[in-house]
This record gives structure tokens, C-alpha cells and sequence, in this order.
């Protein structure tokens, strides 16, 4: 059993890696600050914080997969959220209505930077730092007038800072805490549990490989404690914040789409040996609209996230996201050399930089020590990524 | 000639890779002021002595002597071997097209005052070379704006401004038209008389018969003879026999079955430019295929065989094409690979690692990939249903592989080759081409592919096979197409094809 464990630990290094790696981190804060980090309330705080940076890195793990670069969805994210802004207050556009309108402008911007890459034959490092100066344009232009914007929606600024209300809380059992949050925590457990278990039979019927019933039943308890935890840190605050359920359901779809679909795997040939996909009878240009055009989508999403955290769009709005967003992808594991990265990794890789962030604000850490540190840590992931891949061969 | 001196002498010269013998007690010796041709096959061992000898492969990586004026070489590296005077110009140019010709001559070797560049220094002596190649053009002229043939010369005043004393031409006419090979054979008699040694490896037997002093003739791996030009031992004849004097092994599988007169895919008027410089690829190109034969394109590397491939698969080079193709007697066009495909014609292409697998992805995933509908409801891929027909194309062509989840990069090349195979299995197309199929895998592996490919046209697939090595055009074609400079030159039944026919029409035009 201990040969298995240990032969499960070594296939899955790189992925495991990054989970000890955040784990590690948040501990340590966690005892620098005497506990706050894993306050509830922190952990709320940073997950709505990670959450406009995690849509712009999941976007751009597709984009680094299929070797390219998208440097101008910082500014391109700013400039939506303003757009939103202007929408509602304005135009006089319900909340609702500026989320679309914003979001479709994000897939028209994505597909604008897809012709100059796919069409053109623009480099996408040259294209987009085009796009970046333009955006950044762009909202000067928009926010000169009046400078910050506020929002006044409740719908939309909701979504960055509103949970979930608690349709449970007419119970009187266990005061104070998120009742739907933990109800919703152990739908999720089950579901787990119950989608592992039917894996497992359908690998059997296929007579393939699956894992040994010991090492089975501690992968279940361990996952599920993880998830009890979370569930019950964050029901200890507001619960689920709205902008927890849109990350989640932007990284399921991803997720789903990358690993489950022939859309998918397009993605990831053309990454691998994009001359390979193209005689495999796949249409190599179109992966190219298709990936640059969720980025823009995933800037839009972006955009509307910050903007309704701030309540209000400012004229420096998504400085540097794009970085944050890139570094995100790489510390996930992500490949420049195309082929490699998932969604989850980026995820994970978000959280480990905005947990960085958050833990050294915490502390008190003056803001020049953080820019090295974060460094510090996207080049030491790189290098262990790097390594074990090498050590593989 | 007899009393000069031997500038170079190779002895005894053995270089393994993993797995094959490239090279065994090759012996290889040149005169001073001599032109000297290198001749043989495709995969004959021509190019792996020439890295020998200019140090690609380092001493130490091979066995034997080299033996330099006289003295006993040890080369490291390319640097190494260019020290003493030996240059060696690549079939693939090694020019920086954005720079100028002078900047190009000089590179590596400039002429400085201190640490500044001096210029004016530069282009004369730039000058001063390309008058030597009897270019007449303005130095400052960018590579890239160069014809091939000038291109060539531009390498080769690179080459002589070093104070090189053996020259050594991989193939350098491949790329050029006859007025460029007319002008550069003229100019390697000119540096004959300058007295600048020179080596020529060649597939054209009419230019190596025009020129050489000497001709040395290389065939797997090993010297068969060196012939002397004075004394009138180079003939056309006498070459192409040394070249291909080998009994046709019996590693050829037998197949039995009935072949069907049923015209399959047939392709007439066939042209193709290229769409930037208009260069003429393909021309007036006939041909068809009948249901469950075997089809072998022979000739030379560079006579236009995978662009034909490719031209008829989608056209992903965009040629401009004329001509009309019939599938099954319908008249096609396809625009992409995918066109193709869904047509019923799929193409293996000759290089695997380029442009064929996808190296970081596994087996399953690199089978899959023309086909994933085949294993997907509604676009979802079904992973299960993945594994189990990688593992049915696993049993069925027995590719060596822990288990279909390794990394295709780590897989033999022969094993590399079965995966390209299934892959293209999987889509179960009508005409399957195969470009180069054995290029790079041992014997045993090539049995193997040739008995799969036997089991395929018995049930009724049609293959286009494209090989360079002629045993294996003889041992496995219904009938052969021999291609030559973008041409067909001719078709030979199997009965009448012969090792000596093919050569003949191969390096005819």
C-alpha cells in the first residue's frame, strides 16, 4: 500500500507540488499573522480579491497553451468595466443588460486580436501590446471627463461584494453560521463522492487500472475533509460570495471543456505541433478565433468583477492584470513552449500569488518586498516545473 | 595527377548511432586540386562522413583516422576543422537572409580596428570574393533578395574568404535551375584551376560525370570503389551500378490476393506554384490508383513526391493548383487536410517528429486525433472508449509501449512510425499515403510495417507508398511512378522495374 501511495505521489509530482506549495503558504501566514489569514473573513476577502485575476488567468492558460501571449487584456478589462460603468450610469442600461453588453464586447475585442494574429499574421506579443496601448487609450479617453465613476446597482455591485443570502437562516440550529453554505458544502462532498464512485465502476467494466480500495477511501476522507473546511471557514463569514460562484462555474466549464471535449483536445494539439494538427484535418486558424475570443470574454468577466468590487470604475483600472494573469498561468504550470497548462493548475496558481499578496499586506510588508518576493516565487515555480519535466525523461 | 599530394585521407572510418551502423571502415581519400564526388543512395552514408570529417561528429564519437596534410586530426567541432581550411556548405543554406552579402561573407570572421567594424575593409574584401564566383552584384544587396543559385555562390565567397583549402558541396544543385547549375559547375572549374580542392556530393550523374576528377561511390554504409575520370572508368552505367549493386533482400512479406481493376483515385494535368514566388513545384503530373494496390513513388529526395503528397491532401502548403483530381470518380477540391479526410484520403507524413505526432502528447491522444468524433457523443470525448481503441491498435500493430499513456516523444522510432500508422487507420480511410514509411527504423520494425500494410490493401485500402530506398519501391509496389524534378517520368510495371531503370529515370531530368 505504501508502494502504491508512494508510485501515485510520483506520477502526480507537478500537480501535487502546487497544492503543498499553497498549503504551505497559507500556513505559514497563518502563524506570522496568529491566525487571521485563515479568518473567515480573510478567506472571503481573498477570494473575491482573486476572482478578477483568476477569470483573466484561466482565459489565458488557452492563449499560453496555443503558444501565444495576451497582453492587453488588463487595460482591455479596465476599459469594459468602465464601459459598464458608463452603461448604467449614463445610458440608463439595467445591470444586467451593461453584464452583456460587456461581455460581448470583451468576445469582439478577442476576436479583433485573434484576425490580427490568425488572419494577419501578426506576432500576438506585437498585436497585443498594440492592443494594450489602445485600451489604455481607451480608458482615458472614456473616464477624462469625469474621472472615477461610481456604480450605484445593487445587481451589479453584488456581484464583487454580495453572498449568497442564507434562504436557510428562518433554523434556529447553529447561530451565527451560514446554514445554505454548509448545505451546499455537503451537496458537494456527495456529489464528489458519489461521481468518484461511478468513475471507478465504469473503469472496472472496462477492465482498466483503477486504484486499490485502501489508497481509494483515503483519497475520499482526504478530499472531503479538505472540502468540509472550506466549506466551513467560509460559513463561518457571509458564505458564498457571488463572485465564488461565478469563478466556479467559469473554471467547471473550462475545466470540462479542456479535458472532456474534441474542442478541447484541438486546443491542445494545436499547442503541441500546431503543423502535426493542421495535416490531423484540424482547422488551426479557428482555434486561434476561438481561444483569443474567450480571453476577451474572460476580460469582460474580469472587467465587471473589479469594477463592481471597487463600486465604481477608475481611470487606472486592470493596470497590470495581465501580468498577475500571466504569472498565474506559469506558476500553474503552464508551458511557454505551448501544449501544456491546465485550468485548475492556473486556478491554483492564482491563489497561491493573490495569497502572497494578501498574507504580506497582513503582515505589513512594505510593497517593494512583495513585487521581489512574488517574483521570487513565479521563478522558482518555473524552475521546479522545468526540472521535474526534464527529470522525467 | 598521380604524383600529387593527398590533401585528405579518411581511414577506416566507423560511426554507430543507437541501433544502426551508419558508417563502416569507410575509406575516402583526395588529391590536392582535384574535384572529387561523393555518390550513393539516399541513407548510403554520404553526409554522416562529411560530419565526420568536419567535426558535427567529434572525435571520439567515431573510429578511424583523418588525416590532413598529412597530419592526424582530432575536430571537436565545426570550429575546429574550419581552422585548418576545411568548409563545408550544407544543403540547407546557411545564410542570414536579412543581412547584406558583405555582412554574410564576413560573419564570424570580421574585419575590426580595434573594436569597431571597419566597413569599408569589409566590402572590399567582400568584393574581391564575389568576383572570384563571377557574382556581379551590389554587396550590399540583402540574402534575402537573392535567387537560390546566387545564394549558393554567396556561401561559397564565405567559404573562400577563410583561405579555405578543401571545399566540400552537400547536393548543391538540388535546388537549382540548369542555368544556375550550368553557372556553378563553371565556377568549380575555375577554382580547380585556382587550385582550390574540392568535394561534390551529387545525385545528378550527368553534372558528376561533367566534372569530376575522381568519384567515390558509397553504399550502406561502406566505399565500393573509387573511380578515376582520366582513366575512363566514370561512366553512367558504371556508376549506377556500384550505386544499387546489392541483392534485393528477402525482407519483403508476400501478399496474395486478388487486385481489382476498379480505378480508385486518379490525378490528371496536375500543376502546382508555389504562391509567393510563383516557382513552378508540380508539373503536368498523371497518375492513378486502383483499389487494394500498392503505388510506389520512387525517385530522388527533392523531386517533388511529398509535395504532391501534400498538394493532394488538402494542399496545407497553399500551391496554387491546376489540374483535376477524382475520388471514387467524383471530381474533388479540398481546401484543407480536413476535406481530405473526410474524403477518404489520409497522408503519414515523411517526418514524424515535424510534422506528424504531436511529441509531448501520449499515445492514445496522437491515435485519436484525425478521428476524435469516433470517440466522442455529442463533442465529449469518451476517455474509456479512447483507451480501449488505442489498446486494440496497440495489440493489432504491436507497438512497443509500457501502456497507451506514454509520452509519444519516448517511443522508438519504429514504434513512433506505428503510431502515425494507426492514427491514420483510425479515420479507416480509402487511400492511405505513406511518405517515406521505414525512413529511420530498424529491420525488424520495417517487416513489421510492411506486413501491415500488406494486411491493408488485402482488404481493399489503396496505398500510396513514397520511398527513397529502391529495394524497398521493388519489394513492395504493385506498379511504380518514378518522379523526377516535379515530373512523372515514367511508370514501370513491377515486372519490368529494376533498381537500374528507376535510377536511370530519377536523375534523367
Amino acid at each position: 500500500m505504501i508502494k502504491e501511495f508512494q508510485k501515485v505521489l510520483r506520477q502526480n509530482i507537478r500537480e501535487y507540488a502546487m497544492y503543498i506549495a499553497l498549503f504551505v503558504i497559507m500556513a505559514t501566514f497563518n502563524i506570522t499573522t496568529h491566525g487571521v489569514f485563515i479568518s473567515s473573513r480573510n478567506i472571503a476577502n481573498l477570494i473575491n480579491q482573486t476572482g478578477y485575476i483568476a477569470v483573466l488567468a484561466v482565459g489565458m492558460t488557452l492563449v499560453i497553451v496555443i503558444r501565444h501571449i495576451d497582453l492587453s487584456v488588463g487595460f482591455l478589462a479596465g476599459f469594459l468595466g468602465a464601459i459598464g460603468a458608463i452603461a448604467m450610469a449614463s445610458w440608463g442600461v439595467s445591470g444586467p443588460l451593461s453584464v452583456v453588453l460587456v461581455l460581448v464586447l470583451g468576445v469582439l475585442a478577442g476576436l479583433a486580436t485573434a484576425f490580427l494574429v490568425a488572419q494577419m499574421g501578426i506576432p500576438s506579443f506585437v498585436a497585443t501590446l498594440a492592443g494594450w496601448l489602445i485600451y489604455r487609450g481607451a480608458l482615458l479617453l472614456v473616464t477624462l471627463k469625469t474621472g472615477t465613476i461610481i456604480i450605484d446597482n445593487a445587481f451589479f455591485n453584488a456581484l464583487g461584494n454580495g453572498h449568497v443570502p442564507d434562504l436557510l437562516a428562518g433554523l434556529h440550529v447553529l447561530e451565527g453560521v451560514h446554514k445554505l453554505t454548509l448545505l451546499l458544502g455537503l451537496l458537494g462532498i456527495c456529489y464528489f463522492i458519489r461521481s468518484e464512485f461511478k468513475n471507478r465502476k465504469t473503469k472496472q467494466s472496462y477492465n482498466f487500472e483503477v486504484l486499490s480500495g485502501q489508497i481509494f477511501t483515503i483519497k475520499l476522507v482526504f478530499v472531503s475533509a479538505l472540502l468540509a473546511c472550506v466549506t466551513w471557514v467560509l460559513a463561518g463569514y457571509n458564505g458564498i460570495s457571488w463572485t465564488l460562484v461565478i469563478v466556479g462555474v467559469v473554471v467547471v466549464i473550462y475545466d470540462f471543456i479542456t479535458t472532456q471535449t474534441v474542442l478541447g483536445r484541438h486546443i491542445y494539439a494545436v499547442g503541441g505541433n500546431p503543423d502535426a494538427a493542421e495535416l490531423s484535418g484540424i482547422n488551426v486558424k479557428k482555434i486561434i478565433y476561438v481561444v483569443f475570443g474567450s480571453m476577451g470574454l474572460m476580460a469582460g468577466l474580469s472587467g465587471i468583477l473589479f469594477a463592481s468590487r471597487l463600486q465604481s470604475a477608475t481611470t487606472t483600472g486592470g493596470t497590470l492584470f495581465e501580468m498577475d494573469a500571466i504569472a498565474s498561468a506559469f506558476i500553474g504550470g503552464a508551458s511557454a513552449a505551448g501544449g501544456v497548462g491546465k485550468i485548475t493548475g492556473s486556478i491554483i496558481g492564482a491563489l497561491v500569488y493573490m495569497s502572497l499578496t494578501s498574507g504580506m499586506n497582513l503582515m505589513g510588508i512594505d510593497i517593494s518586498s512583495q513585487y521581489i518576493v512574488r517574483g521570487a516565487v513565479l521563478a522558482a515555480a518555473v524552475i521546479f516545473d522545468v526540472s521535474t519535466r526534464r527529470g522525467r525523461k | 595527377m598521380g604524383s600529387a599530394m593527398s590533401i585528405l585521407a579518411m581511414k577506416d572510418i566507423t560511426k554507430t548511432f543507437p541501433g544502426v551502423k551508419a558508417l563502416s571502415d569507410v575509406t575516402f581519400q583526395v588529391e590536392e586540386g582535384e574535384i572529387h564526388c561523393l555518390v550513393g543512395e539516399n541513407g548510403a552514408g554520404k553526409s554522416t562522413l562529411m560530419k565526420v570529417l568536419s567535426g558535427v561528429h567529434p572525435f571520439g564519437s567515431y573510429t578511424g583516422d583523418i588525416l590532413f596534410n598529412d597530419t592526424v586530426q582530432e575536430f571537436k567541432s565545426i570550429a575546429d576543422s574550419e581552422k585548418v581550411g576545411i568548409a563545408i556548405i550544407h544543403q540547407e543554406l546557411a545564410l542570414i537572409p536579412d543581412m547584406t552579402v558583405y555582412e554574410n561573407i564576413l560573419l564570424g570572421h570580421e574585419i575590426t580596428t580595434g573594436i569597431r567594424i571597419d566597413w569599408n575593409e569589409t566590402i572590399t574584401k567582400a568584393m574581391e570574393m564575389l568576383k572570384k564566383v563571377g557574382l556581379d552584384l551590389n554587396p550590399a544587396t540583402l540574402v534575402k533578395h537573392l535567387g537560390v543559385g546566387k545564394q549558393q555562390l554567396v556561401e561559397i565567397a564565405k567559404a573562400l574568404s577563410r583561405d579555405v583549402k578543401l571545399l566540400i558541396l552537400d547536393e548543391p544543385t538540388a535546388a537549382l535551375n540548369e542555368d544556375d547549375c550550368d553557372n556553378l559547375l563553371a565556377i568549380l572549374d575555375g577554382l580547380r584551376k585556382h587550385g582550390v580542392t574540392c568535394v561534390l556530393i551529387s545525385h545528378k550523374l550527368k553534372e558528376v560525370i561533367r566534372i569530376a576528377d575522381k568519384v567515390t561511390v558509397l553504399r550502406d554504409g561502406q566505399t565500393v570503389i573509387t573511380l578515376d575520370a582520366h582513366k575512363g572508368e566514370v561512366s553512367e552505367g558504371s556508376l549506377i551500378k556500384h550505386m544499387v549493386g546489392r541483392e534485393i533482400e528477402d525482407i519483403y512479406p508476400k501478399r496474395s490476393h486478388e487486385r481489382s481493376e476498379e480505378i480508385l483515385l486518379e490525378v490528371s494535368h496536375w500543376n502546382a506554384q508555389e504562391t509567393g514566388s510563383g516557382r513552378s513545384v508540380l508539373k503536368d503530373m498523371n497518375f492513378q490508383v486502383k483499389k487494394g494496390e500498392i503505388v510506389g513513388f520512387a525517385g530522388l529526395m527533392g523531386s517533388g513526391r511529398t509535395e504532391l503528397a501534400r498538394s493532394i491532401f488538402g494542399n496545407p502548403d497553399h500551391y496554387k493548383l491546376e489540374g483535376e483530381l477524382r475520388l471514387k470518380g467524383q471530381q474533388q477540391h479540398f481546401g484543407h487536410p480536413r476535406d481530405a479526410i473526410k474524403a477518404g484520403i489520409a497522408y503519414a507524413t515523411e517526418d514524424r517528429k515535424g510534422n506528424g505526432l504531436v511529441l509531448i502528447q501520449d499515445v492514445k491522444q496522437n491515435i485519436t486525433l484525425a478521428n476524435l468524433k469516433g470517440i466522442a457523443h455529442h463533442n465529449v470525448v469518451d476517455g474509456n472508449a479512447e483507451v480501449k481503441v488505442a489498446n486494440e491498435y496497440k495489440t493489432a500493430l504491436a507497438i512497443k509501449t509500457p501502456s497507451v499513456e506514454q509520452v509519444v516523444g519516448h517511443l522508438s522510432g519504429g514504434n513512433q512510425q506505428k503510431v502515425s500508422v494507426a492514427k491514420w487507420l483510425f479515420v479507416n480511410p480509402d487511400v492511405l499515403i505513406l511518405d517515406e514509411p521505414t525512413r529511420g527504423i530498424d529491420v525488424g520494425a520495417k517487416y513489421e510495417i510492411y506486413t501491415i500494410m500488406n494486411k491493408l490493401v488485402e482488404k481493399g485500402m489503396s496505398i500510396i507508398m513514397i520511398s527513397s530506398e529502391l529495394p524497398e519501391v521493388l519489394g513492395m509496389s504493385d506498379r511504380v511512378y518514378v518522379v523526377s524534378s516535379g515530373r512523372i517520368a515514367g511508370e514501370l510495371p513491377i515486372a519490368d522495374a529494376t533498381q537500374e531503370k528507376i535510377m536511370q529515370m530519377a536523375t534523367s531530368c
